[in-house]
């Protein structure tokens, strides 16, 4: 290379613009490239459908349910215990409710358990991790390991039970006490994570040039975990979803007349096998949102292996 | 004369791995580093040779200071490296910059080149542009400014190294520890990845500690060589002297078993000498000279008396019992 090239590359200025749109076009292609690996796996297409089915059933409850006011108390004798028809797809209940409608509506009920015991858990178990992990060997990773093999050790099941039984029933408090046993994880998958990185020459080397431990935490390590733990949220949406309703069929989470998935099961039991639709649609459809969370995760965790490799 | 920019004083670096003992606990330690002094001149590459295991990259870490050191000091431009109240200041920390033997684990794999590259630029320049900056940087190493997008996987092995050494170089440092930067790298790569160095020393009046396992790149770069076994140098010498006059037995061990092709490459080397023995655990070094174990010349005195380091020639050192008197003559 010549020196007046040389010279020319240093003066060619960059303009922030030009930066930012030279950058937004590789993100573009390594999205595009992902997406392609992602859609060439049916299970994950479909897990990923079922998903936006779910979400696009539950943002738009009141459009899309046939008969929105059977979610707020309402009685209907004359159509009780109706098989399905073709006025009432999945049948209607003891009182004459339409199944399918508070299906739909209980879909608000498991995403938001979902979505917000995720959005509480995650941040608190993923920064106790990094910092556990980080400061390895010394008494703040010791206090908190152990509490973390504490809480792991409980069946996370047993243990949302015990604490949602002693608060008030509502919503809330099931989601309070699935948070408390669901945390450890991430701390967890966290904490193996950084202690492998820890000792990797990139976080070393910013170690040595000074760089500070919020840098080496939040902008070296943590993006590290980002893949790990997006794959493990997708899962989890399934199995909180899942603790949900079992908190809910045993009376302890939401209580009527709302509609959620796993009160409907409840109710619906005492009529089985005669009146079947009332419990079993409302169990296929939790089997419905947890199967595509699922499909959804492994596609996900496929997707990041093999950008790791 | 060029003035002496490193002295490294009796520096012993040793590791607890494990204790011993039910009641009275006692450390099992390895002495990685066991007492070693070195002057490393301006603008000369000092060429650090041993084997896996011998305390090359220890003291690479120490200097870098990713440890304290158990004993001695060292002191940079008569500045000590590690002053009692521990913290190493930044000015010093951009003067001593280390380039490390895995490119695939020096650069973080969720961030672009520019990211990487920004790290130290943004501790060392926060008042530069880093944009313009870092386009330097890719220019000084020769690599096309586009590879900033990138992400590390995107690029070989020999290009991650190249940009592990720009990254070295955002600091404008002085001192580069080179900790076999090349032998994780394809021979076809490695010397383009010397050249490199080879040229930002000249260019960038860089003073290199070049560590390595191979010594017929040790020939062909280093100023001086120094020669490490067990925790300990053997021997340092000009590059010149160390190929064409060895005196440390490992030293002629060594060099007696470079492969060559030729007959004519033959007669360069020292006589064939066969190695005996087994090299002891740094955990239990046995008494006296440490190489007593396998050395050819070894006499009665190697099992009791650790040699000490005496200059046998101008400039030429080495710690052997063979040379305990010709001290005095020299």
């Amino acid at each position: 290379m010549s020196i007046s090239s040389q010279s020319d590359l240093v003066s060619a200025e960059i303009s922030p613009h030009e930066f930012s749109q030279l950058w937004r076009a590789s993100r573009r292609e390594s999205l595009g490239r992902a997406w392609y690996k992602f859609s060439r796996n049916p299970l994950s297409l479909i897990g990923a459908g079922t998903v936006l089915f779910v979400i696009i059933l539950a943002v738009f409850a009141p459009y899309i349910a046939p008969y929105p006011e059977h979610v707020k108390p309402f009685t209907d004798f004359a159509n009780a215990s109706n098989p399905p028809s073709s006025s009432h797809w999945f049948g209607t209940d003891e009182i004459g409710r339409d199944i399918l409608s508070r299906i739909i509506f209980g879909y608000r009920f498991s995403l938001t358990m979902g979505l917000v015991v995720l959005s509480i858990v995650v941040p608190v178990g993923v920064f106790l991790g990094l910092v556990a992990g980080y400061f390895q060997h010394t008494w703040f990773d010791t206090i908190i390991m152990r509490i973390t093999d504490i809480f792991l050790a409980v069946p996370p099941l047993i243990l949302a039970l015990s604490v949602a039984s002693i608060l008030e029933r509502n919503l809330l408090n099931s989601m309070l006490a699935v948070c408390l046993t669901w945390w450890p994880w991430y701390t967890r998958l966290v904490y193996g994570i950084t202690t492998g990185l820890r000792n990797e020459f990139f976080v070393t080397s910013a170690e040595i040039t000074g760089a500070s431990k919020f840098h080496i935490l939040f902008r070296e390590i943590l993006p590290n975990c980002i893949s790990p733990v997006f794959t493990k949220m997708s899962l989890d949406m399934g199995w909180v979803i899942i603790i949900g309703a079992s908190l809910s069929f045993v009376g302890l989470g939401v209580q009527p007349p709302n509609p959620d998935l796993g009160t409907m099961v409840a109710a619906g039991r005492r009529y089985l096998p005669d009146e079947w639709w009332m419990s079993v649609f409302p169990a296929l459809a939790i089997v419905l949102v947890v199967l595509g969370f699922n499909l959804f995760g492994d596609g996900l965790r496929d997707l990041f292996a093999a950008e790791n490799s | 004369m060029s003035e002496a920019i490193l002295e490294v004083r009796d520096l012993k670096k040793h590791f607890v791995v494990d204790h011993i003992g039910t009641f009275r606990r006692q450390p099992v330690t390895v002495r990685a580093v066991d007492g070693i002094s070195f002057d490393l001149q301006a603008g000369e590459t000092l060429g650090l040779v041993g084997e896996s295991g011998s305390g090359k990259s220890t003291i690479a870490y120490i200097l870098a200071g990713m440890y304290r050191p158990t004993q001695g000091r060292i002191h940079f431009r008569g500045l000590d490296l590690f002053s009692e109240n521990g913290k190493r200041p930044l000015f010093l920390k951009k003067e001593i910059q280390i380039v490390f033997q895995d490119p695939g684990s020096s650069l973080n794999p969720r961030r672009t080149i520019a990211q990487n590259l920004a790290v130290p630029l943004q501790i060392h320049k926060p008042d530069k542009n880093i944009m313009r900056e870092t386009l330097r940087l890719l220019e000084l190493v020769d690599l096309p400014a586009i590879y900033m997008y990138k992400y590390p996987n995107m690029l070989s092995g020999g290009e991650k190294q190249i940009v592990a050494i720009a990254r070295a170089l955002a600091t404008d440092p002085s001192f580069m520890i080179l900790d076999e930067p090349t032998s994780a790298l394809d021979v076809s790569v490695q010397g383009k990845v010397i050249n490199l160095l080879m040229r930002l020393q000249s260019d960038l009046d860089l003073t290199y500690l070049f560590i390595t396992h191979d010594l017929s790149l040790m020939r062909n770069i280093a100023t001086r060589v120094a020669i490490m076994y067990l925790g300990k140098i053997c021997e340092i010498s000009k590059g010149s002297e160390f190929f064409q006059n060895p005196q440390h037995p490992y030293t002629q061990m060594l060099l007696s078993s470079i492969p060559v092709v030729s007959k004519d490459e033959e007669k360069l080397k020292p006589a064939k000498m066969i190695p005996t023995g087994e090299i002891p655990s740094p955990v239990n070094i046995p008494p006296g000279c440490s190489f007593n174990t396998r050395c050819p010349k070894k006499m009665d005195v190697c099992f009791e008396i650790d040699p000490d380091f005496v200059e046998i020639s101008r400039q030429h050192f080495a710690r052997c019992h063979l040379f305990g008197q010709t001290q005095k003559q020299g």
